[in-house]
């Protein structure tokens, strides 16, 4: 990394220090806020779980060594200050002082040594790759001091540290049990600005206020009510008749965003998505006959109204992706990468040019709701219009996710979390060694390409600089080759009431943990 | 005669039979009428009736055609209901008949087997059938013929019962017909009448219970049914409310007309009822 660089991040890093909304208003403290969260976690024990609701609850409750702005710069969490060696090789992390789990002992250096070392190396499914394929040793320099030496400069490793990715755990509460059937994990003890309250099953989880956090002044709120209602209607209605301040994304289906957007008093904000970055596409099962022709993919992605998907379909929310990077994560490029416009005309040639004799292909529907079923339904249209016969197959969670990962599909939906850097994100939808069955989020469509698994394993460990480069590269020919269809990016609006302030600060947004919000 | 005379005497099942034969006119014409498929995405989304001429019943979320998908489902409803029917008859009829006229240990487990199938909350049945299936019209129909049959063994079993000791039966018997015959030939052909009574009353609520799947996203997705619309309407009633009504209408409807018919029919065809009036 070069100079310039390093001082940019400390730039950042002074920047981030002041709290932004002292700009505008001086924050109030106390309140309860309350979120819908949908569905129900399995545990709130975040270094073993990290589905979406999971991460919204225990975002408040454990912290990592660094937060994220939208623009994916790295902020102080954990650690107040970080150092990156010459050769990026060597980070080294200086802890906050004075910080304390919530069962009141002092958290320390061994505590981030543990939980990357030891705990998470163990049991998280997205650090492990990380740390037993790029990291030579993590050590403890000082009570306050962590160092972490790299095998080969790794520029996804500074993305590494959300809290999602890497919370970390009490070393006095874990080392040496079985940390699956630890029973702290039931009553979750972190460092962050809330502490476990209350779960009542099937209704609420309450976390009260951290009152030693080390953040002086923070959290604002006294406590944050996480409600479950199940149902997608009764959800906009809870927030209609005031019971929640806060419907998170995906809560309620996306039109209704666009109605309880009119209601007096609320505001919908599309920010805390830039990590996860979430990208639609239609997987494309590329052993199954005509679907292998790249002629006949190229039609079918002329084929596609993609501007009507997202100006009907997603409530014009979202934009139309170039390729296989979105937008918002690092490297995007459309230099020299082909475009599909919606051109029915060409999408006919192409189908004829392409050796299609009608046969019937089948599209399993992902069943996520209505607005994907409506999507399915609009694209099934597009491709009738130009020749093609679809059949939509219809199926529930555990059948999409069995057919998917054991590639029995010709057509899928699917959309996967970019997770900043494409090296951690993207690669793992497209690189040939990802054809595994079991995983449906892994490279189902079995397409497979020397030079661009080439690219993604060299760009990985390039230096900063050079990285920018090949990934350029890996767009043109993904855009190109249309491994999958690309659909969209999406937006998952958070539908909050005005005066609820400060709710998404960094780039995991509702993810991250609430230290800034507060209610007017 | 008498009986169409007494049909038509019952105003209710009048009406009914108008009704029904409108719906069934409505679906045999429709294609010419609507001749683009009722998916086609024809015009702005969210148009309300009359906005347009072109649309006189409006469009719902992806713009397409509120009437044609009526006019189509109508197709497609009538057709499950009257397929799954017969479906329902060809098991009912048979195991009844034979249940009834058997008599004894034969009855007995036709009884037990019928019997297992009531005790299940048909609905549900149906939910779980078309899960484990996968969605499609086949088996759609198969459900509904699965759990719909019972009723009609047990009415079938009743009316072989009382029909197998008539001096008519017993006159067949001893002339030396066959069985099957016997069975096939004398007794059955007079258990028509409840048959027809019971077969209209099914033919509406198998057009139900297919709305019911589709309405729970288990319809053949494929097919626009009346079901699918009011489902896939279903959340935004509140701001285009004509999207699921005009199909729930139609549903009404239909179901009524049967109901009216079938009720009709049964007054008709109870000689003893006719007397009395």
């Amino acid at each position: 990394m070069s100079r310039s660089w390093i001082r940019l991040l400390s730039a950042a890093t002074l920047l981030a220090a002041v709290p932004l909304p002292a700009l505008a208003q001086a924050p109030k403290s106390g309140g309860a806020l309350q979120v819908v969260v949908t569905p129900e976690p399995p545990m709130l024990m975040q270094g073993l779980n990290q589905n979406g609701p999971t991460n919204m609850i225990a975002g408040n409750i454990y912290e990592s060594l660094l937060r994220y702005d939208e623009k994916l710069q790295p902020m102080p969490s954990l650690a107040k200050s970080w150092e990156i060696s010459p050769d990026q090789t060597v980070y080294t992390f200086r802890l906050q002082e004075g910080v304390t789990w919530h069962d009141g002992k002092p958290f320390t250096a061994d505590d981030v040594v543990f939980t990357l070392d030891k705990f998470l190396r163990e049991v998280h499914p997205r650090w492990r790759p990380i740390v037993n394929g790029q990291v030579k040793a993590i050590e403890k320099v000082d009570d306050l001091t962590v160092r972490v030496s790299l095998k080969q400069p790794f520029g996804p490793f500074l993305l590494s540290q959300e809290v999602a990715s890497a919370p970390i755990v009490p070393k006095h509460v874990y080392e040496g049990t079985d940390y699956r059937a630890n029973p702290a994990n039931n009553t979750p003890v972190g460092t962050g600005p809330m502490k476990f309250g209350e779960w009542r099953k099937g209704s609420f989880v309450k976390l009260v206020r951290n009152e030693s956090y080390w953040d002086k002044g923070r959290p604002y709120l006294d406590e944050m009510y996480f409600q479950f209602i199940p149902d997608a209607a009764a959800r906009a209605t809870a927030y209609e008749t005031g019971r929640v301040d806060v419907l998170t994304g995906g809560a309620v289906e996306i039109f209704d965003v666009a109605r309880l957007a009119k209601l007096p008093n609320t505001c919908v904000t599309t920010k805390g998505w830039e990590m996860f970055a979430p990208h639609a596409w239609v997987s494309v099962n590329l052993k199954n006959g005509i679907l292998g022709n790249k002629q006949f993919r190229k039609a079918m992605m002329h084929a596609i109204d993609r501007e009507f998907g997202r100006d009907v379909v997603w409530s014009g929310y979202g934009r139309i992706p170039t390729g296989p990077i979105s937008s918002k994560t690092k490297f995007y490029s459309n230099d020299g990468v082909p475009t599909y416009s919606y051109d029915p005309k060409k999408a006919k040639e192409l189908v004829a040019a392409s050796g299609y004799k009608g046969e019937v292909i089948r599209f399993l529907g992902l069943p996520y709701g209505e607005t994907w079923s409506r999507w399915a339904e609009a694209i099934k249209q597009n491709f009738e219009e130009v020749g093609i016969k679809m059949e939509i197959v219809s199926t529930d969670v555990p059948g999409w996710t069995q057919r998917t990962s054991n590639f029995d599909f010709d057509l899928t939906f699917n959309f996967l979390y970019q997770l900043g850097d494409p090296a951690t994100g993207v690669a793992r939808s497209y690189v040939s060694s990802n054809i595994v069955k079991g995983n449906p989020f892994g490279n189902v469509g079995q397409y497979s390409n020397p030079e661009v698994d080439r690219l993604f394993a060299e760009a990985a460990v390039a230096p900063a600089e050079k990285r920018q480069e090949l990934y350029t590269r890996v767009q043109q020919i993904l855009a190109d080759d249309l491994p999958v269809l690309w659909l969209l990016e999406l937006d998952f609006p958070t539908v909050h009431r005005c005066n609820v302030k400060d709710l998404v600060s960094t780039a995991v947004g509702i993810n991250d943990s609430a230290k800034n919000v507060w209610k007017q | 005669m008498t009986v169409l005379r007494q049909f038509a005497r019952n105003r209710g099942a009048l009406i009914g039979l108008a009704i029904l034969l409108a719906v069934v006119a409505v679906a045999m014409v429709g294609p010419w009428w609507f001749p683009q498929s009722p998916w086609r995405m024809a015009g702005r989304p969210f148009l309300a009736p009359g906005a347009n001429e072109r649309f006189l019943l409006g469009t719902d979320a992806l713009g397409r055609d509120v009437a044609a998908g009526l006019v189509h489902g109508a197709r497609v409803s009538l057709g499950i209901g009257l397929v799954s029917t017969a479906a329902a008859l060809l098991i009912g009829v048979p195991l009844g008949a034979l249940a009834g006229y058997a008599g004894g240990i034969v009855d007995d487990l036709a009884m037990r087997f019928t019997e297992l199938f009531q005790t299940i909350p048909s609905f549900a049945l149906a939910i779980v059938l078309v899960a484990i299936l996968q969605p499609s019209i086949g088996s759609i129909v198969l459900a509904i013929a699965l759990v719909s049959w019972p009723p009609v063994t047990r009415l079938v079993r009743g009316e072989v019962l009382s029909l197998r000791s008539r001096d008519y039966v017993l006159a067949a018997r001893t002339l030396g017909q066959s069985t099957t015959r016997i069975v096939f030939g004398v007794v059955l052909p007079n258990t028509v009448a409840p048959i027809i009574v019971m077969a209209s009353l099914m033919v509406a609520s198998a057009i139900l219970l297919e709305s019911a799947l589709s309405f729970l996203g288990l319809g053949d997705p494929n097919l626009m049914t009346w079901g699918y619309m009011i489902g896939a309407g279903r959340t935004r009633l509140i701001d285009a409310w004509w999207i699921s009504f005009f199909p729930g209408l139609a549903i009404f409807l239909t179901v009524l007309a049967l109901n009216l018919v079938g009720e009709g029919l049964s007054d008709a065809l109870n000689p003893r009822l006719a007397r009395e009036r």
